[in-house]
Parts: C-alpha cells; structure tokens; sequence
C-alpha cells in the first residue's frame, strides 16, 4: 500500500476554500498532491451525480470544502452542502463503498494553512482506507 | 400528489443482474416533486447502479432518461427508440407509471425502482405525509377539511375513539387525534352542528376493493 497514491477531488467553494488554496499557494505551503481541486460557485452547487461520478471514475476519496457554517455568501448553501454529502454517504454505504470516502469541511478563505491541513489529513485518510472499491472491481 | 420512496439500490440492482443495458426512466410528475423519482434521482440511480456493476467486474450500460408523466400514453410512446435499444427499463414513476411502461412496451422487461406509499402532500420541505385515502366518496365538507380516512388510525367515520388521548392518538403520541382536530376545526368554524347530524353509513362500495375502477368523461374522448 506504501505505493498507493490516492486520486482524490475536492470540489472547492470559490467564496473560502477555493480562496484559501490560493493563501496556500501564496504562503508556499506544501500539501498533497493527490488532491485535486475543482472550483464551484458554493459548496451548495455541489451536485450528488457529480461526487457519484466521481467516484464511479475511480476517485478514491471526495471531499466538498465550504464557507464555516453561518458565513455562507448565499446564506445556506454550505448546510444544503452538508446535508447532502450525508445523503451520499447514505448511497455510499448501500453501494459497499466507505461512507468515510466522503467528507465535508468547512474553513474560510483565509485559512491557508487549514486548506493545507485538510488537504493532508483527507489524504492521510483515503491512504489508510486503500484504494477505492470500484477501482478493484471488488466483488459485493 | 403520488409520493413514493426509492427502492435501496441492490433490490433494483438485483433485479436487473442479468441485464447489460438498461434505460433509467424518470418522471417529471409528483415522483419528481417528493423527490423520489425525477431527473436528478434517475441519474443518481444509473450512476448507483453502474457503481455497483462496476465494483462486480460487470460493467452496466444505462441510458438516462425523463419524461413529462408516465402515466400518460402520448409522453411514455415518446421513448420506444431508447427502449428497443435496452434489455430492461427502470421506471422511477409510482406504481401507476410502471405500469404504463409496461403495458405501452409488452415485450419489454419492466421494473419499479421506487415502493409508492400514498397520496398526500408536503407538510414542509422534505416532508410528505398521507391526506387522501382515495375513498371515492369525500366527506370533507363534513369535517372542517379533515379526512378522517387517513389521518385517523382505524378511519373511524364517527369518531374519536376511547384511544384519544389529549388530542393525540393512541398509536403514537406524535399523531394527531383526527377527531380531535375535526372537533377543535369545526368548533373554530362555528358548525360542530355537524357533529350531531345524523348521516347514512358511508357508502364504502366506491372504494377500491371492488377491483380498479374507471372515470369516464364521453366528452373528452376523441
């Protein structure tokens, strides 16, 4: 497993995480490389079909980063975000698919050294659990 | 409207487990406004479907597809060029559009994805619960708009019953005495002379156990 390198998406809030990646950046912190970052105009964009496809494209792990709760810029679209990432993992679940897979976070576009952290810690994650079931082909 | 909930994915993956293609149909109509059945909902179930194939090393082909109400000919004859091109169909209509599909595509292999449940409406966002027990014989006007069909446990027509406790049923303490509601509405309105009419028992032959039933309207047909 040590030569597992995990191809993980993070669908990023363009108003904090998406921010805070670009703090990141400006910082020059390290963080892993696995992760790949798409822009989304809230974490309430998110749609379950896109994070499903993700996943059935061979994604070993997803993560959805959105504004700290309470300071979303359309009010509420990081609690939807929230919720609905709990739906998926319900689906995850049913499929034989570690719900853990999946996560929300939430941080602001100052946090650079969050957006970092996650990023790391996601990794650390989807690393130990190995590589995704659907990539295996892993029998039910 | 028709509220249904989804069937968990591995029942409908069981029933298609010989299939190599197959076309995902959702409905526009109430499946789609209770969330259960609509375009969004038809996608994640081909996307679920083919995750779970995929995990078996079996690859499933699905075709997507919605339309405007399943339980009407003119939108489900829409689709017979994706259905020849599938070895079954999955409807994500009720019971009703399941049916339609299969009737419309006789030699076509046609499965429900979805257990309807009732005929009802959204309390609030996220929210469904039975009004309409389907009777065929209304008798709202005669309680301030309240079915005592559906939201009273034994449908009692002259209620309550000795279960009504502090206006709440004795099947469950967060389920409203109908009858108590019915008093409190009709009270509120001014008509508890209702109450003490005396009525006809209600004509239950116009229910469904006399098989499925027809409403004719001669100046529609074409």
């Amino acid at each position: 497993m040590g030569d597992f390198k995990p191809q993980i998406i993070a669908f990023c809030c363009y108003y904090c995480a998406y921010a805070a990646a670009d703090v990141a950046g400006s910082l020059r912190l390290q963080y892993a490389p696995e992760v790949r970052v798409i822009e989304i105009p809230c974490s309430g964009r998110v749609d379950p079909v896109v994070i499903l496809k993700a996943f059935e494209e061979g994604a070993d792990g997803v993560y959805v980063a959105g504004c700290l709760e309470g300071d979303c810029h359309f009010l509420k679209g990081n609690i939807r975000a929230r919720k609905r990432v709990e739906y998926i993992q319900k689906i995850l679940s049913e499929l034989g698919i570690e719900p853990e897979r999946l996560a929300m976070y939430n941080l602001s576009g100052a946090q650079g050294d969050r957006f970092a952290e996650i990023a790391d810690e996601f990794t650390a994650r989807i690393k130990k659990l190995g590589p995704s079931p659907v990539k295996v082909g892993d029998s039910l | 409207m028709i509220v249904a909930q989804p069937k968990p994915v591995k029942e409908v993956a069981d029933y298609i487990k010989e299939c190599a293609k197959v076309l995902v149909v959702g409905c526009s109509g109430c499946t789609s406004v209770c969330l259960a059945g609509g375009e969004t909902e038809a996608e994640i179930l081909a996307t679920a479907l083919r995750i779970l194939r995929k995990k078996q090393g079996r690859p499933l082909e699905t075709l997507v597809t919605t339309i405007t109400r399943q339980c009407d000919p003119e939108f489900v004859a829409g689709i017979a060029e994706k259905v020849s091109q599938v070895d079954a169909v999955v409807s994500l209509g009720c019971g009703v559009g399941v049916q339609f599909l299969a009737e419309h595509y006789p030699d076509k292999w046609v499965l429900p994805a979805l257990n309807t449940v009732f005929a009802g409406g959204t309390v609030q966002a996220g929210l469904w619960e039975e009004r309409c027990g389907l009777c065929g014989d209304c008798v709202l006007h005669l309680t301030g708009g309240i079915c005592p069909i559906t939201r009273c446990a034994k449908s009692i027509q002259n209620g309550p019953c000795g279960g009504s406790q502090n206006g709440k049923c004795e099947i469950n303490p967060d389920t409203p005495c109908a009858w108590h509601l019915i008093y409190e509405k009709l009270s509120a309105l001014g008509r508890l002379d209702l109450m003490l009419e005396y009525r006809p028992a209600k004509d239950w032959s116009k229910e469904r156990s006399g098989g499925p039933r027809l409403v004719q309207r001669k100046d529609a047909e074409l």
